[in-house]
């Protein structure tokens, strides 16, 4: 029932945040706030929750039974972890939209509590039908987050992004009905329960397609090179909070899918793909690395840089053994906070000073003092300082990659160096050397104020805590990740007699 | 064969449609009123939609071998009786300002409704053109119906003359069609069809040529590509009550017909068949996507959109044979249900906007709706969103019961068409979205408040229905399934 309750205020909250609108102009911001603190009041409940079997919680009720599809909705230890990150993320990203959006605010706040409903529905929807429901759900707010408040280009990104997730979604969509169509074929009733389908034995030619489709569909959103083109443009022209939701949390839910669905469900077929997806991951990792170090736009800068990271998240799935996934979902949440961090840090400056542009930025430190210092800070998180979040994870995924292939591993460890190399040349572009106010005032250059302060804050303590008691987050996930791992050893032992 | 009382009953709704407007044109000659004529037509084809709807639970006739009254018949005579009612009400406020004769439009609407009820409840061939003639017939004068108005802005007599002679030369090749295989065969009825196929008659000779000219004519009636040249320019220049009674009903009512005859000719035993829909499904899906990509005008992008959608449900027919009709013939059934609400939603905000002396259908009119009149946007957005294929709308459950009938027919082929149709068709859906929530320009021909208290509950309705039907479909499921095993 909580995890309902999780979603549905959110939905309430949304509709009520947009008709408040109506009242007062202001109203909007104190609702959603309010609904997210409601949301995440019900998460620590969660915590506490006593597990039944491998399920914290678990509500499965009959919905479309032509087809078998129940409204199956279930977390774990590492659906909870996500859990909390978008609900802490959603209350970091009203908190960069308080002061920039002040047009429509109430429809504004309406799509971000609804993606945000999207986004706790995949982390917990464990029927393949409703889960694709909530993957296409969260999109179309985001689409009118990106289309109605972003930049000069918000058209060409806005659906740039919703064409790319969409039709790669539709793939798959097939795949997913391909799994029910085959369920019904060895067991003769149509299930979309991921229970049932981890039975189907899917062997044979088709597995390999349809795998795939579901590779497609979740390494679009992750992104991973080839499928990475949107990210960019989507990342600089929607506003603060809309790349933070999007960095922090959207990327997430195709890691999550890749973790949940793509192995597990596929373990044969996944197994003979690992070297081509860690190989990606590698090139992934290099390959946005140097680009991003060609960009002035900052956001873009940083929009590859996630890509790059990412690579570290696909890396750790595909060596599938626990050190690797326990990497994954570290980075997973540590990601999540850095990069929101810097996204917010970005569109802080964009607020202030009207342009992304790197060039015509420098010498900002003795202007902005607190804002240079938690840049320096999030960066060196971002580039994997240990002592904090991001180098837990990439740490245990590279070493669990290590026993899977070596090769690859080692060329990704590269990428380590290149992330230092572009993090700290972004901190010199922007905040060392001559000060440089091309086009705009130099009075709008002011400092962090109390608000973005405490938001900061709330994230340096964060990524402080994973780097210096990751256990706490471990402990959390590694049943459900022990579970998936034993889940796909045994099919794998079936499948090799 | 003589017709009892009792053979009455199942034909009740079609009898009331009659009725109404045989009704409807003593009205006019007795005294002319606008609103006694529409309030005429919209309550006897709500009775006639209540009555088949209460009916569904028992009727299961063959009354006379040229009509079939089942719970699918009756399902879509529901369907399009409702359909036609909500065109009515949309109607009203839409030629209230019209400075010529109004009534007869509804007479009009009214025999264009008998004729979809038959082809709904047919499964023989003269059934099958009896209706469909009714339909045009009624059609091409509702396209044509402003044409003696000094304000009318389109072209409505040039659309109606397209629309007739295409038409008529579709009629020729179906009625062909028909003739060959009434030569092979010697029978007329749908389902003798395919017990002859198993003897000698069919497969030999020209009744498989026969069955291609009845394809072909029927492709011309759903437009699909490549005989869809028509529909572009008569869904811009007829009015649009006129437009959106041929986007919905006139589509629907032909593909019912087309299910059946698929299903009970076993037509899709002969290879030729499948291929000549598989190029009618991949072509329809292409031409129709890429085409709506160019167009500026709001009619013009939906009637290409209807050239796709009708790709789209082609590919479910063909899956009815390979996958010996589980899913498939239930996919059918529900995206015409769904293909009609989501179009008719979408025809009825441009309807509310507009009325008979101005016509608000390009896209650069829309430009702020969405601050102008948030609620006709919403509408909108919803409606277009669900022609996408996007969650929480019918249009999304539809695209859903496509997919599978695809995949349990392995028809791969056509599924990536159905995909890569459905991701072009995002871009101009969502052009129009964006058109809308851009802020409101200086000189926009939009209208402050728009639509009538009738247009507004007829789009409530429809959202109501996207909207349940997309988040909790089970019961129309259900009844779906048990229509569908009696085709």
């Amino acid at each position: 029932m909580i995890l309902v309750a999780l979603i549905a205020i959110l939905f309430v909250g949304g509709l009520l945040a947009w008709a408040s609108e109506r009242i007062n102009p202001a109203l909007p911001k104190y609702l959603a706030l309010l609904t997210i603190l409601l949301d995440l009041l019900l998460m620590t409940q969660l915590l506490q929750a006593e597990p039944d079997g491998a399920w914290l919680a678990l509500i499965d009720v009959e919905w479309l039974p032509r087809f078998g599809i129940g409204f199956f909705l279930a977390a774990d230890g590492l659906s909870t972890l996500l859990l909390l990150l978008t609900g802490f993320l959603g209350l970091m990203a009203i908190g960069s939209a308080w002061e920039e959006i002040k047009e429509r605010s109430g429809f504004f706040y309406f799509n971000l509590l609804w993606t945000l409903a999207g986004v706790l529905g995949v982390f917990t929807a464990l029927d393949l039908f409703l889960f694709f429901f909530f993957w296409e759900v969260m999109l179309i707010p985001m689409y009118f987050i990106i289309a109605i408040w972003g930049h000069e280009n918000k058209n060409y990104a806005a659906m740039k992004f919703f064409i790319f997730t969409q039709v790669t979604g539709m793939l798959m969509l097939i795949s997913i009905l391909v799994l029910a169509y085959f369920h019904y074929v060895q067991f003769g009733a149509f299930s979309f329960d991921y229970r049932d389908l981890l039975n189907v034995s899917t062997s044979g030619r088709l597995e390999f397609w349809v795998m795939l489709g579901f590779f497609i569909g979740f390494t679009t959103k992750l992104p991973s090179v080839p499928f990475h083109s949107w990210l960019p443009d989507a990342h600089s022209q929607a506003p603060t909070a809309g790349s933070v939701i999007l960095a922090g949390v959207l990327l997430k839910t195709g890691a999550y899918g890749l973790i949940r669905f793509a192995v597990p469900l596929f373990p044969e077929a996944s197994l003979a793909f690992a070297p081509v997806a860690m190989a990606l991951a590698a090139f992934s990792i290099l390959y946005c690395a140097k680009v991003a170090f060609a960009q002035t736009d900052i956001k873009r800068l940083i929009a590859y840089t996630s890509v790059s990271h990412m690579g570290f998240v696909t890396l750790g799935v595909y060596a599938w053994n626990e050190q690797a996934l326990q990497g994954a979902v570290m980075t997973m949440l540590a990601h999540g906070l850095s990069a929101a961090a810097l996204f917010m840090l970005a569109g802080g400056l964009q607020y202030r000073i009207h342009t992304r542009n790197m060039p015509d930025m420098g010498g900002f430190w003795p202007r902005v003092p607190r804002m240079a210092t938690v840049a320096v800070f999030f960066s060196i998180a971002a580039l994997g300082m240990p002592g904090l979040g991001n180098f837990i994870g990439e740490f245990l995924a590279l070493l669990g990659a290590f026993k899977a292939n070596i090769p690859f591993t080692v060329l990704a460890t590269c990428g380590v160096i290149f992330a230092a190399v572009y993090s700290l040349w972004v901190i010199q572009k922007v905040f060392h050397g001559e000060f440089r106010n091309e086009g705009f005032e130099e009075s709008s250059l002011a400092d962090l104020n109390r608000r973005e302060m405490v938001y900061f804050a709330a994230m340096m303590i964060g990524l402080v805590w994973m780097g210096m008691y990751p256990q706490s987050f471990l402990d959390l996930s590694a049943g459900s990740l022990n579970n998936l791992l034993a889940g796909t050893q045994e099919l794998l032992a079936l499948a090799q007699e | 064969m003589n017709i009892t009382l009792a053979d009455l009953i199942p034909l009740q709704p079609l009898l009331i449609v009659t009725g109404t407007a045989v009704v409807t044109m003593l009205a006019v000659a007795l005294k002319r009123s606008h609103g006694l004529t529409a309030g005429i037509t919209v309550l006897g084809l709500l009775v006639a939609t209540m009555v088949a709807a209460e009916l569904m639970a028992t009727a299961n006739d063959q009354v006379t071998p040229l009509l079939i009254v089942d719970q699918y018949s009756l399902f879509f005579t529901v369907v399009v009786c409702a359909a036609a009612m909500f065109i009515t009400i949309l109607s009203y406020s839409y030629l209230a300002p019209l400075d010529d004769d109004k009534e007869e439009f509804y007479l009009l609407l009214g025999i264009a409704t008998i004729g979809a009820v038959v082809m709904v409840s047919s499964n023989h061939f003269v059934s099958t053109v009896l209706g469909l003639e009714t339909l045009s017939m009624s059609l091409y004068g509702m396209v044509a119906y402003p044409v003696h108005s000094a304000k009318a802005v389109k072209f409505p007599l040039e659309a109606s003359v397209k629309y007739l002679v295409l038409s008529a030369a579709a009629s020729g090749l179906l009625l062909f069609g028909m003739a060959l295989v009434y030569a092979q065969t010697g029978t007329l009825a749908f389902a003798d069809i395919a017990s002859s196929a198993a003897t000698a008659g069919m497969g030999t000779g020209f009744s498989v040529i026969g069955l291609l000219l009845i394809s072909v004519g029927m492709a011309f009636k759903l437009s699909l590509a490549p005989f869809h040249m028509w529909t572009p320019d008569v869904y811009e220049g007829a009015p649009l009550p006129a437009t959106s009674y041929l986007a919905t009903i006139g589509k629907a009512a032909m593909f019912v017909v087309l299910l059946r005859f698929v299903v009970a000719s076993n037509a899709l035993a002969f290879e030729s068949v499948v291929a000549v829909f598989s190029l009618l499904a991949v072509a329809s899906i292409l031409a129709g996507n890429l085409l709506a990509l160019l167009q500026e005008n709001l009619k013009r992008i939906l009637a290409y959109s209807s050239i796709a959608h009708m790709g789209y449900l082609l590919i479910a027919i063909i899956a009815s044979y390979d996958a010996e009709g589980a899913v498939s013939v239930e996919a059918v059934s529900f995206y015409l249900l769904a293909y009609v609400i989501m179009s008719l939603g979408a025809f009825a905000v441009v309807a509310a906007l507009s009325s008979s002396d101005s016509e608000v259908d390009r896209v650069a009119d829309y430009q702020g709706l969405f601050w102008r009149a948030p609620w006709l946007a919403a509408v909108f957005t919803a409606m277009l969103l669900s022609l996408a294929g996007i969650p929480l709308t019918v249009g999304f459950i539809g695209k859903f019961y496509l997919f599978f009938a695809g995949v349990e027919a392995s028809l791969w082929l056509l599924l990536a068409a159905l995909v890569l149709g459905s991701g072009i068709g995002l871009y101009y859906y969502l052009r129009i979205v964006y058109k809308m929530i851009l802020p409101v320009p200086d000189s926009s021909a939009l209208p402050n408040s728009a639509g009538s208290l009738g247009s507004h509950s007829v789009l409530a309705l429809l959202l109501l229905l996207l909207i349940v039907l997309g988040v909790y479909p089970a019961p129309v499921m259900a009844i779906i399934e048990s229509i569908s095993t009696l085709i």
